[in-house]
């Protein structure tokens, strides 16, 4: 037994006692769902955990109800005080029932246990603490004073933070006086249905959340439906890209929360130890499902060598294996389907020219993995230097000055984030200036925190999630001469713009709009 | 005797240059009674494009400059536009058949406009922007930065406001603009456009193109090297399609807007051209 091979030391299952079916929560209730229920297995052993309901389009029509009546009913008449308080005592019970949402967490997304109970578990109760401390203080929002919820919000979430996702779309939802009909992913439903059962312990009133859960289907029957007022997403570009085109000509706010391919620049005075911790941190962390990932290094070609030799180094000593270990770095590949994806961009990478290069780990037998890799030699032009694989997959590229190293980290659709490695704080900040990225970590890297705003420019979208600014996203300013209160504004009010989305600013809302809308949202010819 | 007078050929606005249209059309605008005016310059895709390229060219140094530079920029252009009140007043009463005072209220809020979004140029961040009180040994800061290249199909009832209206939040925060001006009121844009020439506003940062919205509002929507699209002008275009579009590339989109309020003047036009930027700096005594 060499230092690096320690005993197994897996976290109990026994905390968690999972249903053998979950229906959708609606109304406060589980209920069955008329689509064709469907498994969700571990991604490290291919085991079925359970069985999930679907929802299909009359499901999502009954979620929508319930969330709209909810709203009219309940939510938007209650003191932002109140709402507040819901909040927090979800944040307390996340916290009380912490490491059982963590296992489920790291069962059904593969992703090590110190992960989900070190970063997203918390992270997900801190951000139902910070905007419960929102609710009744909406008029410091930077809308003006009375800013009103915008009513049903209709949120799909992606699978590579499943829980954290939740909470950073429905703290800020609610706080703002919204209610919620929430998709979670396919692959990974099962947080999000204990977390159900959380809200019914918090006793919120029914139908203020609504989790459905399904297939791609589902969430798109969820966000083009004509009751919902307020589309939030996170994922690919291109649902993001049909989503857009599916709500153009509504009134529908949008924010949407894409995919990104992050340069992390290391330049040749940085503090080498720490930037290799970083770089590690920046890619390999949740096995690089992560939009804000550092997946492009771009390392100041005088120390490339050293940089690539450490990191080898380093990356050898990664533990790759049971999620649920609490030695394991590496978990397992969240579903076959993003396995077969990582493998098919990386052998692009090969066929391209670029030199590829693997940690020597023991592939469990069962499940999905792979084994952090580097590729070096990588031309700016290639599709692994590119295109978000959205896996432990580094492209490494180098740089000589400061000017070709913000041009390399500019050149790609995306702008989700960036990393500065450097000891020089003048530096660090006239780059951080140049980078057309929304968030910018310098010497350090996927920090998240629920005070500080997170999302894109260009093609990683719009909109912001997190602070102030992640509140504003569910919220319209109230016009001089409106009244705060969204159901006693007559319909067809004319409301003068102060908002960055004028759709939203000038819609109306009525005691009568307890069924959803007709579809005469649309005007000006054919789609 | 009536003295004979000089017209003014009326071109497109390109990169701080007037040129005609590429493609060699122009269209006739006639006054509110149907009189001919002018023949303004119908805009090709080909010039919507080198508006687009122009615009994009300017951007590093608009939004690289200082907040206080822009904002005296966009200062003196309020200073030269009240310096040619006379030839606007008399140019929208001619094509909008309005009264003198209606277009001279029309000019002096134009000018009152550019005035109320100067002075925000060097608050703007300091509203939007704010530290983020993180739990974690670092400092950590968001502020606004301009998304870009940013196309405008300008309200199509008025000569000057609604140009100005649509125009002036965009500039604040450091975007160039490449605008489709009214179809039907085309002239006082391009009288504009000789105002923005030769008020220190870089070649670049503002171009006007007249013609159709509709034939040219596409190729914008559609162009990648767009950040955003106001449609605030285009209620009576096929704006839905424009939106899609617009999609394809995930601009950042500004539906319709009508009536006299359109587009009034709101930090909220401004912010709707900006990015929130969001940058983490580790604390270390060490």
């Amino acid at each position: 037994m060499s230092f690096l091979e320690y005993a197994p030391a897996p976290e109990s299952r026994a905390i968690l006692s999972l249903r053998e079916q979950y229906g959708l929560f609606i109304d406060g209730q589980f209920v069955d769902g008329r689509g064709t229920p469907f498994q969700t297995i571990s991604p490290a052993t291919e085991e079925r955990l359970a069985t999930v309901a679907s929802a299909n389009d009359a499901d999502v029509d009954v979620a929508v109800a319930a969330a709209r009546r909810a709203y009219d009913r309940i939510w938007s008449r209650m003191s932002g005080r109140d709402r507040g308080k819901y909040l927090f005592r979800i944040a307390r019970l996340v916290q009380e029932r912490a490491r059982e949402l963590a296992v489920a967490e790291s069962l059904d997304n593969g992703k090590p246990i110190k992960e989900s109970r070190d970063v997203d578990v918390p992270l997900v109760a801190a951000w139902f603490f910070y905007y419960a401390g929102w609710a009744d203080k909406l008029d410091h929002a930077g809308l003006g004073a009375n800013p009103r919820a915008l009513g049903v919000a209709a949120q799909v979430i992606p699978w590579n933070f499943p829980l954290l996702m939740l909470a950073w779309k429905i703290a800020p939802a609610l706080a703002a006086g919204n209610t919620v009909v929430l998709k979670p992913a396919e692959t990974t439903p099962l947080s999000a249905l204990i977390f159900a059962e959380i809200l019914q312990q918090a006793e919120l009133p029914p139908g203020v959340v609504n989790i459905i859960t399904g297939a791609g289907d589902t969430g798109a029957a969820l966000v083009s439906h004509d009751g919902v007022d307020k589309v939030a997403f996170t994922g690919s570009t291109a649902v993001g890209r049909a989503i857009a085109k599916q709500v153009a000509g509504t009134d529908k706010k949008v924010t949407l929360e894409l995919g990104g391919k992050a340069a992390n620049i290391v330049f040749d005075d940085a503090p080498i130890d720490q930037a290799i911790e970083g770089i590690v941190n920046g890619i390999f962390f949740n096995q690089g499902h992560v939009c804000c990932a550092g997946s492009r290094l771009l390392v100041q070609e005088n120390v490339h060598d050293e940089v690539v030799e450490r990191l080898k180094l380093r990356l050898a000593t990664l533990r790759m294996g049971d999620p649920l270990d609490k030695n394991t770095d590496i978990g397992a590949i969240n579903s076959r389907e993003q396995l077969e994806r990582i493998r098919e961009l990386s052998d692009v990478g090969v066929a391209e020219g670029a030199e590829r290069w693997s940690a020597p780990c023991e592939i469990p037998e069962n499940g999905f993995w792979y084994a952090p890799t580097i590729f070096t030699n990588v031309q700016t032009s290639s599709r692994i230097a590119r295109e978000e694989i959205f896996g432990p997959v580094l492209s490494v590229l180098t740089f000589r000055t400061p000017a070709e190293a913000i041009a390399k980290a500019n050149n790609t659709p995306y702008g989700l984030s960036a990393g500065i490695w450097t000891d020089k704080g003048s530096r660090i900040l006239a780059v951080a200036d140049q980078l057309r990225a929304g968030v910018v970590w310098a010497n350090t890297f996927n920090r998240f925190d629920p005070a500080s705003p997170f999302g894109g420019y260009k093609e990683s979208g719009y909109g912001r999630e997190g602070g102030r600014h992640g509140l504003a996203a569910y919220l319209a300013p109230t016009a001089i001469g409106q009244s705060a209160e969204p159901h006693r504004v007559a319909p067809g009010t004319h409301v003068p713009i102060e908002s960055a989305d004028p759709a939203a600013a000038s819609e109306t809302h009525s005691d009568a709009r307890s069924e959803p809308r007709p579809a005469t949202t649309k005007k000006g010819g054919a789609k | 005797m009536s003295r004979l007078a000089v017209p003014k050929t009326y071109k497109l606005y390109i990169g701080g240059a007037f040129p005609r249209s590429e493609s060699g059309r122009t269209y006739e605008v006639v006054s509110s009674s149907g009189a001919f005016l002018a023949n303004a310059a119908k805009a090709s895709r080909k010039d919507a494009r080198d508006a687009i390229v122009a615009a994009r060219a300017a951007v590093p140094a608009w939004a690289g400059a200082t907040a206080y530079n822009r904002g005296q920029v966009l200062y003196r252009i309020a200073e030269l536009l009240e310096g040619r009140r006379g030839q606007f007043i008399a140019e929208i009463e001619e094509a909008e058949g309005v009264s003198r005072a209606a277009a001279s209220a029309q000019v002096d809020e134009s000018v009152d406009r550019w005035v109320w979004y100067a002075g925000w140029s060097d608050k703007f961040a300091q509203v939007a922007g704010n530290a983020n009180p993180v739990a974690g040994p670092y400092f950590n800061i968001s502020v606004p930065e301009p998304t870009g290249v940013v196309a405008i199909v300008a309200p199509q009832d008025s000569s000057l406001l609604g140009l100005v209206s649509a125009v002036a939040p965009a500039l604040v925060a450091g975007n160039a603009v490449v605008v489709v001006a009214s179809e039907r009121f085309p002239l006082s844009a391009i009288s504009l456009a000789e105002v923005l020439a030769t008020s220190d506003v870089p070649k670049g940062v503002v171009n006007v193109l007249t013609g159709a919205p509709a034939e040219i509002a596409p190729w914008l929507a559609s162009h990648a090297d767009v950040n955003a699209l106001d449609l605030v002008g285009a209620a009576d275009l096929d704006w839905i399609s424009l939106e899609i579009e617009a999609a394809d590339t995930l601009k950042r989109v500004l539906r319709p807007e009508s009536g006299p309020d359109a587009a009034a003047p709101a930090l909220g036009r401004i912010s709707a051209f900006t990015e929130t930027k969001t940058v983490w700096h580790t604390k270390s005594l060490r």
